[in-house]
């Protein structure tokens, strides 16, 4: 039993190890464009990222040949959107003008390529909604407004809704 | 339908852009929570097992020593009858 344990634990390091070289530096990328922070200073995306991380290797023996990249993905985009409602905006990098819930749809369908029915049902959305939403975050990202970014009070329409789990 | 994706392929330019690197700390600082995560989860189960165990031990002593299958003796006398 006990050894049976020791060959697990060192089969989960080696794994997530060689996963977390090949895959969090995209994911690093993702949660830093989801904070608006920018590259070489995004303590809060490190944040994120690093609990996401944790999470997924606590369930790594349970993934049952799920993709790890996806468990990690969904992790970092669930506590993204649990936690949006006090993230504050305009921190800078490319996505300072969109609202939460706009950025963590335009990352997860253009970054991650993720399909617009698949970020439906991670965030219990319905399609229409999401399909809207994309359409206006390319828009402020093609057009973005002028001057400082608008300080939206919380709960308002760029706010993030409640997802539920 | 091209302009829609001549639109698209222009946003994902915008957000592949500048790329920071990776810090070494992230994957110590998951490896160590994620530890914590499984070790306070395998003590749960533990536990949730131990109080399983108890229960059972314990209705098990109580039905052998209250033996609730046994029917009580009657109170009542039956009615006497055919005499």
């Amino acid at each position: 039993m006990r050894e049976r344990r020791a060959f697990q634990d060192a089969r989960r390091a080696r794994e997530f190890e060689a996963f977390v070289a090949g895959a969090a530096g995209r994911l690093l990328h993702a949660a830093t464009l989801l904070t608006t922070e920018p590259a070489d200073d995004n303590p809060r995306a490190r944040k994120l990222l690093t609990s996401a991380l944790a999470q997924t290797y606590a369930s790594w023996d349970r993934l049952r040949g799920e993709d790890p990249y996806d468990r990690a993905r969904k992790e970092l985009a669930l506590r993204f959107a649990r936690a949006a409602w006090h993230q504050h905006r305009g921190y800078g990098g490319v996505l300072r003008h969109l609202g939460p819930q706009e950025r963590l749809i335009l990352v997860l369908r253009l970054y991650e390529g993720v399909g617009e029915e698949q970020v439906a049902a991670l965030l219990g959305l319905p399609m229409e909604r999401v399909h809207a939403i994309h359409a206006r975050a390319m828009a402020l990202v093609l057009h973005p407004p002028r001057g400082p970014a608008p300080a939206a009070p919380l709960g308002d329409a760029g706010a993030l809704e409640e997802v539920p789990s | 339908m091209n302009a829609q994706a001549r639109r698209e392929r222009e946003v994902r330019a915008v957000l592949e852009a500048a790329q920071g690197a990776l810090p070494p700390e992230i994957h110590a600082e998951a490896v160590r929570r994620g530890g914590r995560i499984l070790r306070r989860r395998r003590v749960l189960r533990r536990l949730t097992w131990l109080a399983l165990c108890l229960a059972m031990t314990v209705f098990f002593v109580w039905a052998l020593l209250a033996r609730p299958w046994v029917e009580p003796p009657s109170g009542t006398t039956p009615p006497l009858t055919g005499w």
